[in-house]
């Protein structure tokens, strides 16, 4: 019997999701003798014309890392999806979207005039910007389009399974593997992850107060962090309570506070918005200008809380309309 | 009739202070604006910020939460968890091109019928001031597929 043909794709991400796979280690060849890899751009030569010879389905598994932002990954993304029979969403971006994910902050056009035009580091005097077509004397040039928005995988096809994390656990990976190899899968649309907040399993959570108060929110740097005790309790802007675990509180053993990458539990729809929750209930203040006081001081809230979802996240982009023209 | 904007507010009001409040404001026969939907809850610290985006995302042109007066918590604190919120959530909000006077938070106790009032009239007059909140509709598989299906129907009748 052949076996089964499993693909890797990337799209708008940084490249740490295919790290992620190499650091299988060892592991890594016990996966290739029960699979086929029939698709692997960072490691093996194949060429999106040997998927798309491919009968429909043909593929049993497919792996995309990456959020969705030009027409190529929107079209590969399509590919993958008419060529296999599982797509799993494969870290952050991909499932909520990630740090290019933030570019919803901003339009296509403030973002380009940005990065070529006005970045200091940059000289650009003839101000060019790329496009989709340029005529050179040797032909026709073009580049794929860039979208105005960021989407996470499953804004642009069905997705069967989310392995969540910046990159996503070893751990978790090798149970996804085998639980494929095995059959052994749970409902469709699962996050393959437990689920459960990562202070359930965070090795400081007997430092945790049984009331949590902070009067003042930190930064990593401006302070000697305690290794022993809740970030928290700190004052360091720890996303644990709204955080799925998985991830052995990896972050928390190198002391430094989580940042979410995990996202939500299963019952939350908007992380950003448990995690301003979560952090406002816990400001020990109670009046207005003591409450500003506390909570102003949190640099960058849309970058803190939603750093990796908000592509997903209920609003999902900076209203950029007024209501002008009705009164 | 003139043709103006009708702001939809989606107000939460508290079961202990602001919804007796606007109940006494229906026995005493006082008029105001009749933009707002008024959702009860428990208590203003039961207000999840998902609601109150949700709300938004589903076309709410203003968002009204009503809650007992400090101190006065049926529930000794929620309401103080409730500013906190708002707060933070109002920061968010503008960060994320929503304005100020779309969210707001009231202190309104039992017997403040007439204060339900000047709340919702004044919250209405801002918010018809500001004009509708045209929010994008949030991708999906469906929502891509359609508007590729618009963009080639778009094409195929330009001639492209």
């Amino acid at each position: 019997m052949s076996k089964p043909k499993v693909g890797f794709y990337w799209c708008a991400s940084c490249g740490g999701c295919e790290e992620a796979v190499v650091d299988l280690a060892e592991d890594v060849l016990r996966v290739v003798e029960a699979v086929d890899i029939a698709f692997w751009p960072v490691a093996l030569d194949f060429k999106r014309a040997d998927v798309a010879a491919m009968a429909d389905g043909e593929m049993a598994v497919c792996f995309v890392n990456g959020a969705v932002r030009t027409s190529e990954q929107e079209e590969m993304a399509r590919l993958m999806r008419l060529k296999s029979q599982l797509i799993i969403a494969f870290g952050s971006c991909s499932h909520m979207g990630g740090i290019p994910g933030l570019a919803n902050m901003t339009d296509r056009e403030t973002l380009l005039r940005r990065v070529y035009q006005e970045v200091p580091s940059v000289a650009n005097p003839d101000c060019i910007l790329p496009q989709e077509r340029c005529e050179v004397s040797q032909g026709s040039l073009t580049l794929p389009a860039l979208h105005d928005t960021v989407s996470s995988l499953d804004q642009m096809i069905p997705v069967d399974y989310y392995l969540p994390g910046c990159p996503p656990p070893v751990k978790l990976i090798k149970d996804a593997v085998t639980a494929i190899l095995q059959g052994a899968m749970p409902p469709k649309g699962s996050v393959l992850a437990p689920d459960v907040a990562l202070c359930t399993d965070c090795p400081r959570k007997d430092s945790k107060p049984e009331r949590l108060l902070v009067s003042a929110f930190k930064r990593p740097h401006e302070i000697q962090i305690d290794p022993a005790k809740c970030l928290l309790e700190q004052g360091l802007l720890c996303m644990g309570p709204v955080t799925r675990s998985g991830c052995d509180a990896a972050c928390i053993d190198g002391n430094m506070p989580c940042t979410g990458c995990l996202g939500p539990t299963g019952r939350v729809r908007d992380f950003g918005a448990k995690a301003l929750s979560a952090v406002a209930s816990i400001a020990d203040a109670t009046e207005e200008s003591k409450i500003a006081g506390v909570l102003d001081k949190i640099v960058d809230p849309i970058g803190t809380f939603y750093r990796y979802s908000l592509p997903t996240s209920i609003l999902f982009k900076r209203n950029r309309h007024d209501g002008n023209g009705w009164h | 009739m003139p043709d103006q904007f009708e702001p939809k507010i989606v107000a939460f009001f508290c079961n202990w202070c602001t919804y007796l409040a606007a109940d006494l404001a229906g026995t005493s026969r006082l008029k105001y604006a009749p933009n707002i939907r008024v959702v009860r809850l428990m208590c203003s610290g039961r207000v999840d910020p998902q609601f109150v985006l949700d709300a938004f995302a589903k076309g709410a042109d203003g968002v009204l939460i009503g809650g007992c007066h400090p101190g006065d918590c049926h529930y000794q604190e929620g309401n103080y968890k409730a500013l906190r919120r708002a707060h933070l959530l109002r920061t968010v909000l503008r960060e994320m091109g929503i304005e100020n006077d779309r969210f707001r938070l009231e202190w309104i106790s039992a017997s403040e019928g007439d204060k339900v009032r000047t709340v919702v009239n004044d919250m209405v007059a801002k918010v018809r001031a500001l004009g509708p909140l045209h929010l994008d509709a949030k991708p999906s598989p469906q929502v891509v597929a359609t508007h590729a299906r618009a963009v080639t129907a778009a094409a195929a009748v330009g001639g492209v």
